[in-house]
């Protein structure tokens, strides 16, 4: 479904690259943790993928797409079976929920009628249905990385990136939010979570990909944060 | 493409930019107005040149005491010269007429010159009109009933060339301003992209195209030199209405200066209006490409 080989990324303004041949698989439906100190890699990792950075060496293959060789007018469409949530949020602060979930089947082209069926769905699943017009800075935060992720997940995409989805959230609504994710993760969706917080990693066990000044130095299934803590 | 999005997202843009917007809609509006003044006055210039040259190249004006015998003696030169190609006699009342015609606005001078005053003249047509000094050779200043020979060349080439420098400057001053107009765009657009980045990066995130994101940039571009060239136009029409028509009435009555018609104006101004929507267009389009990452 996802795969590295020998994947290298050097960026023009440093002498250490960011990923050093760095080669894995991800398998569809899998529920992997991408842990590692800032700068060991992680976000570059994530925006390989996305293909927002080419890799300076080695190939990125995703659902049978090589991603080196996709021309630039398809990119879009690889994005469109991909979401993305960030620690940010990133919610347009003018538009409402569900207008900022409607906003991201809109930019697509999907027609009215399906975006006014799903919007509402989506929200429900994510447990904001009654607050479909309120917009965003009336949100607490967890609400809000709720809206973010049914963007994200309203085009029911094949992988959701999230990259430090809950860095901004108290351990409660952590929680909230990867009971979530994991949710998601069972109607068959690749979720890839880079993330610092290790009690999170520790209680999910599930795979986890550590990585130490861009090379993968563990890679574990149903593993923890740190080994042994 | 849902057409409600887009314009919306134009709307909103321009409105943000508020100052922005009626700048480059300014200099835009300048850029062209100058633009379309130096197409007409280039029209004007190659319409004038064919009605002036093709009438007369050299006027020979006879003296005041010419006799019956001189001037038959240049009327029959004139019909053996290999060099005249036609050639028309204007006596002195013709040519009075001619000039109360020319100068009927300016009645003045027209009470102040008699009848008598202005000489009677062969107005004559070259093969050639290069070929001026071998007709002043053959009548000579002050002989046999000839008082001047006037190469009229000579002097259209002075007018035209006072035209033609008027054209230039016009264009010149367009083209300046034009340039100014275009990094205004270029600058409104990567501000309003920068405005509107949350909203293009969630686009570019959840896979909308290119086009999709980069439109409401590159119309909204276009709308502003779609707006500017609107008021380019009604500034032709309000210059012909008010200063072409009017000032300059009598010297267009007299065959003086050539008319501006409203089909010249109507065609310059599709011209310098489509010109502006591309024009502001492209250099939106070039603007995101090279400046902003969508």
């Amino acid at each position: 479904m996802i795969e590295l080989q020998h994947v290298t990324k050097l960026y023009p303004a440093s002498s250490r690259p960011a990923l050093d041949d760095v080669s894995t698989e991800i398998d569809k439906g899998e529920f992997v943790f991408l842990i590692g100190s800032s700068g060991s890699g992680k976000s570059t990792f994530l925006r390989l993928l996305l293909k927002e950075d080419d890799p300076t060496k080695g190939t990125i293959r995703i659902n049978g797409q090589t991603l080196n060789t996709l021309s630039k007018w398809k990119v879009p469409k690889l994005r469109r079976t991909m979401g993305c949530v960030f620690q940010d949020f990133r919610l347009l602060r003018n538009r409402t929920v569900a207008e900022n979930v409607a906003f991201a089947l809109e930019v697509i082209n999907k027609p009215q009628r399906t975006i006014k069926r799903v919007v509402p769905e989506v929200l429900e699943m994510v447990g904001l249905e009654g607050k479909a017009s309120r917009l965003p800075h009336e949100l607490s935060g967890g609400e809000q990385q709720r809206v973010a992720i049914a963007r994200a997940f309203v085009n029911r995409p094949l992988v959701l990136l999230a990259d430090e989805p809950t860095g901004n959230l108290d351990p409660e609504t952590s929680e909230g939010i990867m009971l979530l994710l994991e949710r998601i993760n069972r109607t068959g969706t690749t979720v890839i979570m880079a993330t610092h917080d290790y009690h999170i990693v520790d209680s999910m066990r599930r795979r986890v990909i550590e990585l130490n000044g861009g090379q993968i130095t563990r890679d574990q299934s149903r593993g923890v944060y740190g080994v042994g803590r | 493409m849902r057409v409600n999005f887009v314009l919306s997202e134009v709307a909103t843009g321009l409105r943000r930019n508020l100052t922005m917007t009626v700048a480059m809609i300014l200099t835009t509006a300048i850029s062209l107005g100058l633009m379309g003044t130096g197409i007409l006055i280039a029209g004007m210039i190659s319409d004038m040149k064919e009605i002036y040259y093709d009438k007369v190249q050299v006027s020979i004006f006879l003296t005041d005491d010419v006799t019956d015998e001189q001037r038959s003696a240049i009327e029959q030169k004139l019909k053996a010269s290999d060099e005249v190609k036609n050639f028309v006699y204007e006596s002195k009342d013709e040519a009075y007429k001619r000039f109360k015609e020319q100068f009927a606005q300016q009645p003045d001078l027209v009470n102040n010159v008699g009848p008598d005053a202005l000489p009677e003249s062969f107005r004559v047509e070259l093969v050639n009109p290069e070929r001026y000094s071998v007709i002043a050779a053959e009548f000579p200043n002050g002989q046999n009933g000839v008082d001047q020979v006037r190469d009229e060349g000579d002097f259209l080439d002075r007018l035209f060339s006072l035209l033609n420098g008027a054209r230039n400057a016009t264009i010149a001053v367009a083209v300046v301003q034009a340039l100014a107009a275009v990094l205004l765009i270029s600058n409104t657009i990567q501000l309003a992209a920068f405005n509107r980045r949350n909203e293009t990066n969630i686009m570019r995130l959840v896979g909308a195209s290119r086009w999709y994101t980069q439109l409401p940039f590159i119309l909204e571009a276009a709308l502003a030199g779609l707006v500017g060239g609107l008021l380019a136009v009604g500034g032709l029409v309000l210059t012909k209405v008010l200063f072409v028509d009017k000032t300059l009435a009598g010297p267009i009555k007299a065959g003086i200066i050539t008319e501006i018609d409203w089909s010249a104006v109507a065609q310059t101004g599709a011209f310098i209006t489509l010109g502006g929507v591309v024009a502001a267009g492209v250099a939106a389009y070039i603007t995101l490409r090279l400046y902003v990452r969508l």
